[in-house]
């Protein structure tokens, strides 16, 4: 397991080859260009199939959010990986609803829960 | 209210923290609150990306309240929409290399009562923006 803190708005952990990002800002289009190109190096410099993106310090989100989950949707997809969001509270989880996101988005209460939906190998 | 600011993403949070402290006399619940953030959000974040491109230009937003009314307009002067109809067609955006999910407008039309564009292309774009505080029920 691997972990870093950053100034930048969210840490990650990698489990073994799933990475689970927990984002510690609000989510617009300013703050989504870093985790964008951060999550994506992660992505492309690991054996990362699966990933889990952590809400639980959220407190606002507009539609870059959306754009960033699906951009790391379609990598992960290509991977033949799942993407799962976690600890989504109303604020998001009204804009996931209303993006129809859940259509493609598992939703967990715990990133734990979604490594074991995800069935990684331990 | 009126504010003039630099079209620049790190104004995306100033523009609606400020609109956020405007309509606190209005006793908004916490989701009529994050609705109204939402649709400034957008609408300047396309100032920025689309208006301007991500280059320099002042963005407009005043804001006035009647009544149990916010109404907001956002302004810039960029680029404009040629066709403000496609543009505001879920899902549709000019940017797909940067993952734009192109539901801006949708998201502007869903979380306020009202949304109208003007746009001259070449002139630029002004968004309207209105929605009735306290008509949901009371939350807790």
């Amino acid at each position: 397991m691997l972990k870093e803190n950053v100034a930048t708005g969210f840490h990650y952990e990698i489990y073994k080859n799933c990475l689970i990002v927990y984002i510690t800002q609000d989510l617009d289009h300013h703050a989504v260009k870093f985790l964008r190109e951060r999550s994506d190096k992660l992505i492309e410099a690991g054996d990362i199939k699966h990933i889990v993106f952590d809400f639980q310090d959220v407190g606002f989100m507009d539609s870059s959010g959306i754009g960033l989950i699906m951009g790391r949707y379609k990598k992960v997809m290509f991977l033949g990986g799942r993407a799962c969001v976690a600890n989504v509270g109303n604020v998001v989880d009204k804009i996931f609803r209303v993006s129809g996101l859940y259509k493609i988005i598992e939703k967990y209460n715990t990133p734990e829960d979604a490594i074991r939906a995800l069935e990684v190998k331990v | 209210m009126k504010i003039i600011f630099e079209s620049c993403s790190e104004n995306e949070a100033f523009a609606r923290t400020v609109v956020a402290a405007y309509i606190t006399r209005l006793n908004p619940t916490l989701e009529e609150l994050s609705d109204v953030k939402t649709a400034v959000s957008e609408a300047v974040t396309n100032s920025i990306i689309h208006g301007y491109e991500n280059g320099s230009g002042d963005i407009v937003m005043e804001c006035f309240i009647h009544n149990y009314d916010i109404s907001i307009t956002i302004e810039d002067f960029g680029v404009g929409i040629s066709d403000i109809e496609k543009a505001m067609e879920p899902l549709y955006t000019t940017r797909p290399e940067w993952e734009r999910s192109g539901m801006g407008f949708a998201f502007m039309e869903a979380f306020m009562d009202e949304l109208k564009v003007e746009s001259v292309p070449g002139k630029g774009t002004k968004v309207f923006l209105k929605k009735t505080i306290g008509l949901c029920e009371e939350q807790d």
